[in-house]
């Protein structure tokens, strides 16, 4: 097996002497769609937290691209190429469509603040830029008819898929979707998951799917990692998983419980 | 380009306003006491304008404004009456040293949110001024006498310059950082809008043009003393914004202008003048929180839909 | 013995910081708001026991206990009138609201009394007691005795009665504790009372104390009560009584080694240090935001 993309050694962390999450390895191969699913409270936000640079795990090691990612901020994760979306969305509510994509294309953009408060052609170059290509990731979404909505009037579906734009916006080579189909009916659920292979084959990605109902990811996602209780219990194909055992007990002792 | 063609026409708009006003001042059809209230008008403006980048556009509660206006106004004068520089190197020294001292403030504090942050820029605004207080050099609480070497260009230009740089950096992509920063700081950070540094330059940017007014200010009333810059010349700057709308650079410029016309009318009853402004600020936060105009500027009351090249 | 007559000095002070400071951290913790307009209270208390002591010739005492009951309304009123409706407000409008109000109570007093200080008179004897070779004024032991008292007090309220056990459930989750049955309304009336009631006395006792009262008298110890409450953990009770007697006697050990005009900036520099280093204080804790 060649480097993987993704590679979490042993990662941990710790709030208080609480472990949330302890020893999860992982790792991502460059395209692969992966499923990270498990029960409520599992850790799986948690995990992409630790990914993107929200919390520093207490123990472990995460490489991605060959480079260890561990304690960079959450932007710096964002420019070595990691993109992510938000359990509970988090657009920029009173700006525009267009403007909440165009902040994720930011880091793309090459101009300098002198150059903007100049005038400069440099300027006038890289907003073009940054609106032409704002415009094609809003198309792709079938949002480019709303771009001078606000986003918080936007409805709640496509809030969601603007959600995803502005992740890709921001040129990720690894994409983390957090319950992208949360809230989600199931026809919408189906378009999403068309939409997702269709963006990864357009862009070459490598995802990484959270999703709390297992059904969803299984029909879409090459490999699945089962969290519970802040440890990896399974990981393997849909059909490995489906029959796994512990994760069965995970699920159904959940179901029990609600 | 649209977009050029509409920064043309916003400078070619703040000349016809500067000729006009410049033309009623030499026939003498504005006197002496409406020229200084211009002039005052356009120092709160500055103000104003520069507090609208770090609250309004990148939404960092700074109630500590009016310290680095005491920066400038006292770096100016100390280059004009102690150094004897030419008023217009003052002024940019002015500029200089409170955007450091924007920046020697700004770097600790903006870790800070909320609440606090407010509370630390007041405590840095306080300790600038106890500093200004017990500096001999430069007269202590007696303070400082000042020429007067403000005039009506002087203050205009620093109008035009400050609107124009602070409009500019707003309708571009730092701007967008910045105004991310305010929407959802995790979700601005996650996009990889690098939030330490915009919200630092916001308000390194915002102090420079407060040093600048600060300038404008020490030049204009013959005499600078540390209790013009307390926590009530930060409150002042503060109504301007939050009336006119907190993420609207023209209802903040607006309310600025308003507020400086009446307060001047009231200048005989200083305590009545606190009191309106007061109670109006509190019915304008219990009923309208936004702010008069909220995020929306002027041009978009006339352009109900299809805004394109909106750009300043 | 200088050192223990500035030691005393600073603990009278900071006890006035302190009983100011509790009322800055039991709003906070219960509506997490600075309630900016406190250090006004803690003015309007001083005058009412000036008019209570000079007007209606009563005696400290009295006098205490008519500043802190009319306070404690006026802190009612002062929060239904203004901050009741800013509850979902943005922290930037609760803010701006609170420092609206607090300019407001400050000019209309100056408006209707003018801006001139008042003596006040003297209501406590004052007879110096030696101890350990300090000159002790027996009116500072009397204030102390009188803040120890308050605090006991207030430490009894918050612990041992229903409104108190009501208080301190509506600080850890008003949603919770309304649907267990407490009125979240009144439990914010009642917290705003007994913090203005103790402003207000605070007022009487800095009058006393200092002897010189003005209509911005509130605005320097209300700033560095909140300081003290800051220093201590805002939101924490035992915090707030610490932080004020730190921050009292930090602030005479400053003016005891000659830079008395440094004072104030004294207070400041702590704030930020305390902002910058461990902004939950000392009683106070770490709250990380959900992602």
């Amino acid at each position: 097996m060649s480097n993987p993309l993704l590679k979490l050694e042993n990662i941990g962390i710790q709030f208080g002497g609480l472990k949330a999450v302890q020893n999860v390895n992982m790792y991502l191969n460059k395209g692969e769609l992966v499923g990270l699913i498990g029960p409520n409270g599992a850790g799986k936000t948690t995990t992409f937290n630790m990914l993107t640079g929200v919390y520093v795990p207490t123990e472990g090691e995460i490489t991605f691209n060959g480079q260890s990612i561990k304690g960079l901020k959450p932007y710096q994760v964002s420019h070595k190429g990691i993109s992510r979306t938000f359990q509970n969305i988090r657009l920029f509510k009173d700006l525009t469509v267009l403007d909440n994509v165009k902040i994720a294309n930011h880091q793309l953009a090459k101009h300098s603040i002198l150059s903007s408060i100049l005038r400069l052609p440099t300027h006038f170059k890289g907003e073009a830029t940054m609106e032409k290509e704002s415009i094609e990731f809003l198309k792709i979404f079938e949002l480019d008819v709303y771009k001078d909505e606000l986003a918080k009037n936007l409805p709640y579906g496509m809030q969601r898929r603007l959600e995803i734009a502005r992740a890709l916006a921001a040129g990720p080579k690894l994409l983390l979707l957090d319950e992208p189909a949360a809230g989600m009916n199931p026809q919408e659920t189906q378009e999403l998951m068309d939409l997702i292979a269709l963006i990864r084959k357009e862009f070459d990605l490598t995802i990484l799917l959270i999703e709390h109902d297992m059904s969803l990811v299984m029909g879409i996602c090459e490999r699945i990692y089962v969290l519970d209780h802040g440890q990896l219990i399974a990981e393997g194909t849909s059909e490995e998983i489906r029959n796994n055992p512990k994760v069965i007990e995970a699920y159904l002792g959940e179901e029990v419980v609600h | 380009m649209k977009k050029s063609k509409a920064f043309w026409g916003y400078l070619a708009f703040a000349l016809v306003i500067y000729a006009v006003v410049q033309g009623m001042l030499a026939s003498g059809m504005l006197d002496l006491y409406y020229q200084n209230m211009l002039i005052t008008i356009c120092i709160n403006v500055m103000l104003a304008v520069s507090l609208h980048i770090v609250i309004g556009v990148t939404g960092q509660f700074s109630i500590g404004h009016a310290g680095f206006m005491a920066v400038g106004a006292y770096i100016s004068a100390i280059c004009t009456m102690k150094l004897g520089l030419p008023f217009i190197v003052g002024i940019i020294l002015a500029g200089i040293v409170a955007a450091v001292a924007g920046l020697l403030v700004g770097v600790p504090s903006l870790r800070l949110k909320g609440d606090y942050l407010a509370i630390a820029t007041l405590g840095f605004a306080e300790i600038i001024r106890i500093v200004f207080l017990n500096v001999d050099y430069v007269g202590g609480a007696a303070g400082m006498v000042v020429n007067h070497a403000t005039t009506w260009t002087y203050a205009f230009v620093g109008v035009v310059i400050t609107i124009m740089v602070i409009s500019n950096f707003t309708n571009s992509r730092h701007g967008r950082g910045c105004l991310a920063i305010r929407e959802d700081e995790i979700a601005a950070d996650a996009m990889g809008i690098n939030t330490t540094y915009y919200k630092v330059v916001a308000f390194v940017i915002g102090s420079l043009f407060a040093g600048v007014a600060g300038a404008l200010y020490a030049h204009n009333f013959y005499i600078i003393q540390p209790t013009a810059f307390n926590f009530l010349k930060s409150f002042e700057i503060l109504i301007y914004i939050v009336l006119g709308g907190l993420g609207s650079l023209s209802g903040s410029v607006m309310a600025a202008i308003f507020l400086t016309a009446i307060s001047q009318y009231l200048q005989a009853f200083p305590e009545t003048r606190m009191i309106i402004y007061s109670v109006v600020l509190i019915i304008v936060m219990l009923y309208r929180p936004t702010g008069l105009m909220g995020t929306k500027e002027l041009k978009d009351l006339f352009k109900v839909k299809n805004r394109g090249g909106s750009e300043a | 013995m200088d050192w223990l007559q500035q030691l005393i000095n600073g603990i009278s002070l900071g006890s006035i910081y302190a009983l100011i400071a509790l009322g800055y951290t039991m709003v906070y913790g219960i509506i997490k708001l600075i309630n900016f307009a406190h250090g006004d209270v803690f003015m309007l208390g001083a005058f009412i026991g000036f008019f209570a002591i000079t007007r209606w010739e009563m005696g400290f005492i009295p006098a205490l206990i008519i500043a802190m009951v009319v306070c404690s309304i006026i802190g009612m009123i002062i929060e239904r009138v203004a901050y009741k409706r800013l509850r979902n407000a943005t922290r930037i409008a609760a803010l701006t609201t609170a420092i609206g109000v607090s300019f407001l109570i400050e000019y209309t007093m100056i408006f209707f009394r003018g801006a001139t200080p008042e003596a006040y008179p003297q209501v406590l004897p004052q007879t110096n007691i030696n101890i350990l070779g300090a000159n002790i004024n027996s009116q500072t032991i009397f204030i102390l005795v009188v803040t120890i008292i308050l605090m006991i007090l207030l430490q009894f309220i918050v612990h041992k009665t229903k409104i108190g056990k009501a208080m301190r459930a509506v600080s850890h989750d008003a949603d919770a504790a309304r649907l267990m049955g407490i009125n979240v309304d009144n439990t914010i009336s009642a917290t705003f009372a007994i913090g203005s009631a103790l402003a207000g006395a605070a007022g009487v006792i800095f009058g006393s104390y200092y002897t010189r009262i003005d209509p911005l008298m509130g605005v320097l110890p209300g700033l560095k009560a909140f300081i003290a409450a800051v220093l201590g953990g805002i939101g924490s009770i035992p915090g707030a009584m610490v932080g004020g007697f730190i921050l009292g006697i930090i602030e005479t050990v400053v003016s005891a080694v000659g830079y008395s005009l440094w004072r104030d900036a004294a207070a400041f520099i702590i704030l930020i240090l305390i902002l910058i280093l461990r902004p939950a204080g000392i009683f106070g804790k770490n709250i990380r935001e959900k992602v």
